[in-house]
């Protein structure tokens, strides 16, 4: 059915389709709409789950940390410092292998205290374990959510699904909710091997040595250092069955596409751009302007940025005369964090070939300053006539 | 008024494996093994960092019977809440879950989460067992160290403030009870447990631990310590249930006796107490006694 709602709308319904049933929040905007909607869902009878009311973001994590572990599919959202405020709990959703999926509406950290879009708070995540997906239109944020408790629950690793706060959030749009059944077909019932519970009782995530350890029987159980490769070693293999979850997906509800990279008008670009989430969608406003002055350029969104699909981003990008990074985020002291994960990309993979683009950086809309369509445009033009700057450039300094 | 449970009629299966992690003469030990009894089988337990966490042994081998998830430090209420709704969502109402974390989880960093989950109302048994003090990272001063201590971080001068009241704080979120205990009256302990168990929403239980290297003392006279903190009346056993105030056990026979052992006592018996002069000791004195003039009043 297709409908016109907003992006925290189209989060809540996807959350709904997929019957999580422990939910925990606490409010942040941008991210409140997402979570009133679940909490009227839940009261009105809609939607059959516990709604829990925490009194942090801490909490929040707390509460689906747990229930994941005792067999429930728990959701959460959040934004901003209501991330930074979990990131303890972020880390242990990942070391203990929970599948739980949580929304995280972008907006920009303090100090100072801004409500507007930047990805810092997200980016900052990065490292955690969890599996990022950005979405750049709402159609994307309701079919990420149902995509990712596929996902998390197949490879046990639990999943931020992140959308631009306001510009995605707050903004109305039409999409197709997917119907219950095919939702249903989609996605099999919750189900967690290790659950906790009396019969089969388990002590979980209880201190582990830097080396193996003999158990009761003799067996040689994981040292701390083979429960973190694991994790990696998991969550590269992500990629893969990120594929499996695309085709599943396009199977059952006819739309699907490459799920790690979105590239617009990319196959005979010399140029490409390359961003995370909405800002890619208004940049192909600036590419079909440019390819009317006769520009060769394209661009190209990211919407798994962990694992990083490195490989399908050095084959998009081969070959090209130029590859230009747009940000909403930073790693202070050096330059935007995505802008640095292509390039060892890049080297990795097209080093030695002669194919390897030269790459520029662009830092935009911190903070909520709003991104001009023409100031993208322009920043591409010349972007494509020779380099810019060796350092990234912030796109509409008033300085 | 249940029968009292004693030695013999105490349930004889064991939810703890013998040979823990736990130090010589821990009370922790002590308390943990008569609590996990009264809990029972059909447990869920939620621990924070703490002794327990040592007690409990290193993966793979665990020394507790019972299912049990380990948390983060500020989370163990909310943890206990997600718990709670995914027993809840799978319609298994059977099971009970008990938090258990020390003084520092609960009096200073958990705090905010365990009053969070009391104002919710969510249905589990908190236990926070007060050993007065940082004793896993070595002994550093917590918002329940007594004052006057001598802690790894409160090295010359002792704690220079009050011990912060958790079960008051805690009887403020109108909780259908509250209890204090002691390793020392383990029987006291089990029958609290057993009395609130199926009483509606968060219930509180503050158990005092004696601490042998925490405290300054050798290990055999853990139970012995722990009584004279009752005796003395500077520690008390009490419920309050559905806001009604009440001692019990040896706290309340203390009412009929009118006669305190003096704090001295106490106090003399650990290393940690070693700065508080004669002159600090008459003045707690005379705040324990000043105490106990308000409860043989209500008493009579």
């Amino acid at each position: 059915m297709h409908i016109i709602e907003n992006g925290n709308v189209a989060a809540a319904l996807g959350v709904r389709l997929c019957h999580a049933n422990v939910i925990a929040a606490y409010p942040i905007t941008p991210q409140t709409p997402l979570t009133e909607k679940l909490s009227e869902y839940v009261e009105s009878g809609e939607m059959k789950a516990e709604y829990i009311p925490v009194e942090s973001e801490h909490s929040a994590l707390a509460v689906c940390i747990a229930a994941s572990s005792a067999g429930a599919r728990s959701f959460t959202a959040t934004s901003a410092n209501g991330l930074l405020y979990m990131h303890e709990q972020v880390q242990w959703a990942a070391g203990a292998r929970l599948p739980i999926v949580m929304c995280v509406v972008n907006r920009a950290v303090g100090a100072p205290w801004n409500v507007w879009n930047d990805q810092q708070d997200s980016i900052s995540q990065r490292d955690t374990g969890w599996i990022q997906m950005y979405c750049s239109d709402h159609q994307q944020i309701i079919d990420s959510v149902i995509k990712a408790y596929w996902l998390a629950e197949k490879v046990s690793i639990p999943i931020m699904v992140c959308y631009d706060g306001y510009i995605l959030s707050h903004t109305y749009m039409p999409f197709d909710v997917p119907d219950q059944e095919k939702v249903d077909a989609f996605l099999p019932p919750f189900r967690s091997d290790y659950a906790l519970n009396t019969e089969d009782p388990a002590n979980l995530n209880t201190v582990t040595l830097p080396d193996v350890r003999m158990d009761v029987q003799g067996e040689l159980a994981h040292g701390y250092m083979e429960i973190r490769y694991l994790l990696q070693e998991e969550m590269r293999k992500t990629l893969t069955v990120a594929l499996e979850a695309e085709k599943r997906f396009a199977d059952i509800f006819g739309r699907g596409n490459d799920p790690y990279i979105e590239p617009y008008r990319c196959d005979d670009a010399d140029y490409v751009a390359v961003g995370l989430g909405s800002i890619t969608y208004q940049l192909r406003v600036s590419v079909d302007a440019l390819r009317k002055e006769g520009i060769k350029v394209g661009v190209m969104g990211v919407r798994y940025y962990r694992p990083f699909p490195d490989e399908a981003i050095a084959n998009a990008l081969k070959g090209k005369k130029g590859v230009i990074v747009f940000e909403k985020a930073l790693s202070y002291g050096y330059e935007g964090a995505l802008v640095s994960d292509l390039k060892s990309a890049l080297y990795e993979h097209l080093v030695g070939t002669g194919t390897l683009p030269m790459v520029q950086s662009f830092i935009a809309g911190i903070g909520g300053r709003d991104i001009r369509t023409e100031d993208l445009t322009q920043t591409l033009r010349a972007a494509t006539k020779s380099r810019v700057a060796k350092e990234p450039v912030w796109i509409g300094l008033k300085l | 008024m249940q029968a009292k449970t004693n030695i013999l009629s105490l349930p004889i299966e064991e939810f703890v494996h013998p040979g823990t992690r736990a130090c010589t003469g821990c009370g922790l030990a002590i308390a943990y093994r008569v609590g996990l009894k009264a809990l029972g089988k059909e447990t869920i337990l939620v621990v924070p960092p703490s002794c327990l966490t040592v007690l409990q042994g290193l993966f793979p081998i665990a020394s507790t019977k019972l299912p049990c998830l380990n948390v983060t430090f500020a989370s163990t209420a909310a943890a206990a809440s997600g718990i709670l709704a995914a027993l809840k969502v799978q319609g298994k109402d059977n099971i009970k879950v008990a938090a258990w974390a020390g003084d520092g989880g609960t009096s200073d960093i958990g705090l905010q989460a365990l009053s969070g989950a009391a104002e919710r109302g969510e249905n589990f048994i908190y236990l926070c067992y007060d050993n007065e003090g940082y004793m896993n990272t070595g002994v550093q001063r917590s918002g329940t160290t007594p004052i006057g201590a001598i802690t790894a971080n409160t090295p010359f001068k002792g704690k220079l403030q009050q011990k912060k009241d958790v079960p008051a704080i805690m009887a403020a979120h109108n909780l259908s009870y509250v209890a204090a205990c002691s390793a020392a009256y383990p029987l006291d302990l089990f029958d609290k447990i057993k009395k609130c168990i199926d009483m509606p929403g968060t219930k509180y239980f503050h158990i005092h631990i004696p601490c042998p290297p925490g405290w300054g003392y050798d290990p055999r006279y853990g139970i012995k310590i722990g009584r004279l903190a009752v005796e003395t009346g500077y520690y008390d056993l009490y419920e309050i249930v559905n806001g009604e105030f009440k001692l019990t056990a040896a706290s309340e026979k203390l009412v009929e006796k009118r006669k305190l052992v003096p704090v001295r006592e106490y106090f003399r018996a650990q290393t940690r107490f070693k700065i508080l002069t004669d002159a600090q000791i008459e003045e707690i004195q005379k705040q324990i006694n000043a105490k106990w003039e308000r409860y043989y009043k209500k008493g009579e």
